[in-house]
């Protein structure tokens, strides 16, 4: 009895750490009082209006899904080519290659930053293209960490089979393989958009004097007067993060309980 | 065995891999062993020992410790009670608290702002409450508080992961041997566990080890760690990319070491994935 109790307010406790400051950036936002946002000055959705308005915010948010999307594609076809392209390799090949893929996540993401800004300053302009090099190199471990093991469980009978029948290597591929892994295909896409939506170290070292990213916008801006308009983004990022997630988890709940009515 | 794909399909990452991951690191290595007439020198590696950057280094040795120690203490109860709701990751109340993750990391940290100015939410709530002030902005607590919070949800997924994977038999055996509440958490649950509190350790230590802009925004230039050093290095009026590249360079090297060292004190726990 105690002991459910206890469990439960732990739980609510930690509830309560850890939304206290999405609570504050969403009060903040509707907070008509300029000068301290702790101080209650009456609701205003002024925040919102002025965010539309506002460029600076609109293009590093533009930026930033443009860059996280190409990003996270063009690393999501060249980590799953490698995983393919590893399962005739030898055993040396293949650690070799997971040993490579591991680098960028050992290394802080700062030394990736500086190590690309090296590169790049040496060789030719900063650019948005830069920018994207830079967020591929950094984001490319996830995809592999992710499509790998499911390149292991891969049961490669089936598409022998598919060759026996007839197949082209090209069409078992894209009928047997491709859909077998495409669970870690997705899993390493999302994740690797997540990471280059919220990266910060290595956009500062590799952007292009103009071009920003919601991280580097709000480095830049957040001692000066457009706070409450980022306020009024987090709220609206908050509901989005908030439906996909609930998304999300109806589809998996549902997967979830067809996989354990089968065992 | 017929050959499925081709060896041709790694070529892209590979190319890829050797200019933007090998070379760079080429780069800072051959930045970090020249001054700038190009000469070979041992100056700015071993620069990482100077009282100004050994402190910093020191700080943030100290500082990253205690975050994943507070990382630590709070998930692992929290993992194991989120584990007995439910074994699905995908779950609403496991998501409930990997949800702030999802939360851009610089707003959080301007959350906390928010939160811990002087006259920010946290003293107008001890106002309310008739307590006193408390100053933390601008110190180290902020940054530890600022940073725990944003690499929390890194400690306690692998560690939820770990926990939830743990056969229920395996534990109700141990309870019908006797073992009390405790003794199931020290002898069973802990060392089940422990690939994933190896993971968490690990993404939260190591990131937290080169961070200067939470540094920045919630210590206010007062609490200067070695990631602070490294990118005044670059970004500075005195902007020097031999010394920056030797300072990263030994930071590579000590996380390295560290990660070793730990590995060491550690074996018998193998393929931890991050997630």
């Amino acid at each position: 009895m105690v002991k459910k109790f206890t469990e439960k307010f732990y739980l609510v406790f930690m509830f309560v750490l850890l939304y206290m400051p999405i609570a504050v950036l969403i009060m903040s936002s509707f907070n008509a009082s300029e000068k301290n946002k702790a101080v209650w000055g009456g609701f205003t959705l002024s925040a919102y209006k002025a965010l539309i308005k506002d460029e600076i915010i609109m293009s590093a948010l533009y930026t930033t899904f443009l860059l996280a999307g190409g990003a996270a594609l063009i690393a999501t076809v060249l980590g799953t080519l490698l995983c393919i392209g590893m399962m005739n390799m030898g055993k040396l090949f293949k650690s070799t290659m997971i040993g490579i893929a591991q680098i960028p996540l050992l290394n802080s993401d700062i030394v990736t930053g500086i190590s690309l800004m090296l590169l790049f300053t040496r060789f030719t302009d900063l650019s948005f293209g830069t920018m994207l090099v830079a967020h591929v190199t950094y984001i490319i471990p996830y995809v592999v960490l992710s499509v790998y093991p499911k390149i292991m469980q891969l049961n490669v009978s089936i598409y022998e089979a598919a060759l026996d029948l007839g197949a082209s290597p090209l069409f078992a591929m894209r009928k047997v393989i491709i859909p077998d892994i495409m669970p870690g295909i997705l899993t390493g896409f999302m994740l690797a958009f997540t990471m280059s939506l919220d990266d910060f170290s290595v956009t500062y070292f590799t952007k292009a004097p103009g071009i920003n990213t919601m991280s580097t916008m709000i480095n830049a801006e957040y001692r000066k007067g457009i706070q409450t308009e980022i306020y009024a983004l987090s709220t609206i990022i908050f509901i989005v993060v908030l439906i996909v997630l609930f998304i999300i988890n109806r589809r998996s709940e549902k997967a979830f309980r067809i996989e354990n009515e089968r065992v | 065995m017929k050959k499925i794909g081709s060896k041709i399909l790694t070529g892209p990452y590979i190319i890829w891999m050797i200019i933007f991951t090998v070379i760079p690191l080429g780069l800072i290595v051959y930045y970090a062993f020249t001054n700038s007439g190009g000469a070979f020198t041992l100056d700015n590696v071993v620069s990482i020992a100077d009282t100004v950057n050994a402190k910093p280094l020191w700080l943030s040795f100290k500082m990253s410790f205690e975050i994943t120690v507070i990382c630590f203490l709070l998930s692992f109860p929290l993992a194991i009670i989120l584990s007995k709701y439910s074994k699905n990751k995908n779950s609403i109340i496991v998501m409930a608290f990997i949800l702030p993750m999802w939360m851009n990391f610089m707003l959080r940290t301007l959350a906390w702002r928010l939160i811990l100015l002087n006259n920010g939410f946290l003293n107008r709530a001890f106002e309310i409450f008739g307590l006193n002030s408390v100053y933390l902005m601008n110190t180290k607590a902020a940054v530890i508080l600022g940073t725990a919070y944003d690499y929390f949800p890194f400690m306690l997924l692998p560690i939820y992961n770990a926990v939830a994977k743990i056969d229920e038999d395996v534990i109700s055996a141990a309870r019908d041997l006797g073992a009390s509440g405790v003794v199931v958490i020290r002898r069973i649950i802990f060392p089940l566990a422990m690939p994933g509190i190896i993971s968490g350790i690990t993404m939260v230590f190591v990131p937290s080890m080169s961070e200067f802009v939470i540094a920045d925004m919630l210590g206010g230039g007062k609490v200067y760690m070695i990631g602070n050093a490294i990118e005044q290095a670059f970004n500075s009026g005195y902007a020097d990319i031999h010394l920056g590249s030797g300072l990263s360079l030994s930071l590579m090297g000590l996380i390295v070491i560290s990660m070793l060292i730990y590995k060491f004190f550690d074996k018998g726990e193998e393929g931890h994935g991050i997630w």
